[in-house]
């Protein structure tokens, strides 16, 4: 079974969690992220919903230092992760397992290797070691067996699910997910959010979800963010979120559509 | 007429500044490529295998590229000299040429060109696709993991490769003059001794060393800097052939104002 490797008492350890403040960030001209303000507890199980395109994808890649904001400033563990230089930067994402939107498989690879990289770059461990990980993490997604084939020869939903592998790889104390259980069937779908409640309960994994899939925001989540117009707008417990008033979270919950989207012309 | 004349300043200002920021980029991307190079003892398999598909990958071109620069050379030489010089000469002159010139410069153009799009192809495809956003993320730099083996290897086979074009264009000339044009085996070969230096091997082998490494460094740049999906892809590719050349041409001009 997985363990954590041990951890030492740090005053880093005090300061354990993510902090998002005042993020800025815009794509030619165009403002995405507008005072993006947020606070990720270490333990916790937190999702981010919000309309396609608000960006989520880019707040994720933000808290890994994949992408550096205009203003604001991001910590991790009480490590201000904008301004890190690059060695530092790496010890940091080395704390991160992150599941790409498209799973991001090196496609040059065999699916052992893509999950073996990050064992065969910083352990020792050896051959029979690593398959042995390679073989637990690929049991834990329900790909075993799969080790030897090409990303190119896997579906959508498999090729998520070795990401996803590769993501827990490394025992990391964070892994962001972006949009996990999108394209799987219901069944394998609703096995990844046990997978995510079990990393997060049983391993005190971080996590971090971003999803339209409300269903599984409901179940592994302690808390759902919304993020809209470049800023967070709501904060809440499941069952808070299922009876939010605000009128744009009820309505991106009970996916109703807005009644202004649609330009009614009269004939 | 004053406003265009504006424009034209401004698109020429706006292009400059583009430019030299572009330039800034490629050289904060060469100055990662130095420091990390310890990089290729710590893959040194990712070294290795790229150095035997470039090696293996470029042969037939090589070959192709060395035959026939050798083999016309020694048609020109003997037309240019019928009449004027013994066709002793023909010899060492085309040695001259393909040593100096038109070995290290038709092959970086042709391998060069060739491998330096194929970097930015499949750098620019991982670019696209978040591989390399996967692979820092994992805490692996994507110049030590992707750049560092392509660039060394790069250099490194390029002189390789050169000095097996130029074997292969002598051939290919001596062919040409003595089983074509009729000269003796001893016309053609035997004066080539006389004007043999070693500094034209080296500056030869020298130059394409430079060859390698700019047209590599530019295909993983241009690799890296790749935006917006297939279209994007295609666009990097192209855009490291050209440069690819056009930096192979401007190096040689330099290189041989300062080596000869
Ligand atoms: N590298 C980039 N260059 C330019 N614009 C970008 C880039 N990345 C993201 N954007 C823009 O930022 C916005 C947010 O993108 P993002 O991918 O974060 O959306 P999202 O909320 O994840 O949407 P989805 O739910 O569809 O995945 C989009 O409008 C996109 O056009
Ligand atoms: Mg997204």
């Amino acid at each position: 079974m997985l363990t954590r490797l041990g951890e030492q008492i740090t005053p880093e350890t005090l300061f354990k969690m993510i902090e998002v403040r005042g993020v800025h960030r815009s794509f030619n001209g165009k403002h995405v992220l507008r005072g993006v303000d947020m606070t990720i507890e270490t333990g916790e199980s937190i999702t981010i919903i919000g309309q396609s395109g608000c960006g989520k994808s880019v707040l994720l890649k933000h808290l890994v230092g994949l992408m550096v904001p205009e203003s604001g400033t991001i910590t991790v563990d009480g490590r201000d992760i904008t301004s890190a230089r690059r060695k530092e930067l790496y010890e940091i994402r080395m704390k991160f397992g992150v599941l790409f939107q498209g799973a991001a498989l090196f496609d040059s690879m065999t699916v052992e290797e893509n999950i073996s990289l990050g064992l065969r770059q910083h352990t020792a461990l050896g051959d029979a070691e690593i398959a042995n990980r390679v073989r637990e993490c690929l049991t834990l997604v329900n790909m075993d067996g799969t080790q030897k084939l090409k990303p190119a020869e896997l579906s959508g939903g498999m090729r998520k699910r070795v990401g996803l592998a590769r993501a827990i790889a490394m025992q990391p104390s964070y892994i962001l997910y972006d949009e996990p259980t999108t394209g799987l069937d219901p069944i394998t779908a609703d096995s990844i959010n046990d997978l995510i409640i079990h990393l997060n309960q049983k391993l005190s994994v971080t996590t971090v979800v971003v999803t339209h899939d409300m269903v599984s925001a409901y179940k592994v989540s302690d808390r759902i963010v919304m993020l809209h117009e470049g800023r967070i707008i709501f904060s809440g417990t499941p069952d808070e979120t299922k009876n939010a008033k605000t009128d744009i979270v009820r309505r991106f919950v009970n996916g109703e559509a807005d009644a202004q989207s649609y330009v009614i012309t009269s004939y | 007429m004053a406003n265009s004349t504006h424009n034209l300043a401004g698109k020429v200002g706006r292009r400059t500044l583009e430019f030299m920021s572009e330039l800034g980029r490629f050289t904060k991307l060469v100055g990662r490529v130095i420091s990390e190079i310890g990089g290729i003892f710590q893959d040194r398999g990712l070294f290795i295998q790229e150095c035997v598909t470039l090696g293996v990958d470029s042969l037939p071109l090589v070959l192709i590229v060395g035959l026939f620069t050798g083999a016309v050379s020694g048609w020109q030489g003997h037309y240019q000299m019928e009449g004027y010089l013994p066709f002793e000469f023909i010899g060492p002159g085309t040695f001259k040429a393909v040593l100096l010139e038109l070995g290290p410069v038709l092959t970086a153009l042709i391998i060069a060109g060739r491998v330096s799009a194929s970097i930015a192809a499949e750098l620019g495809t991982m670019k696209v696709t978040e591989q390399i956003d996967a692979l820092e993320t994992m805490a692996i730099s994507s110049v030590r993991y992707l750049a560092v083996p392509r660039v060394a290897a790069m250099t490194v086979m390029m002189p390789v490769l050169t000095a097996q074009a130029i074997f292969v264009a002598m051939l290919g000339a001596s062919f040409v003059c003595i089983v074509l044009l009729g000269m003796t085996s001893n016309q053609f070969w035997g004066l080539i001794p006389n004007f043999f230096k070693l500094y034209d091997v080296f500056a030869g082998l020298f130059k394409s060393l430079f060859f390698g490494l700019a047209a590599s460094l530019l295909g993983c740049y241009i690799g890296f800097r790749t935006e917006g999906g297939a279209e994007g892809v295609g666009m990097a590719t192209i855009t490291a052939f050209v440069w690819s050349c056009l930096a192979i041409l401007v190096i040689d001009f330099l290189l041989a104002l300062m080596l000869f």
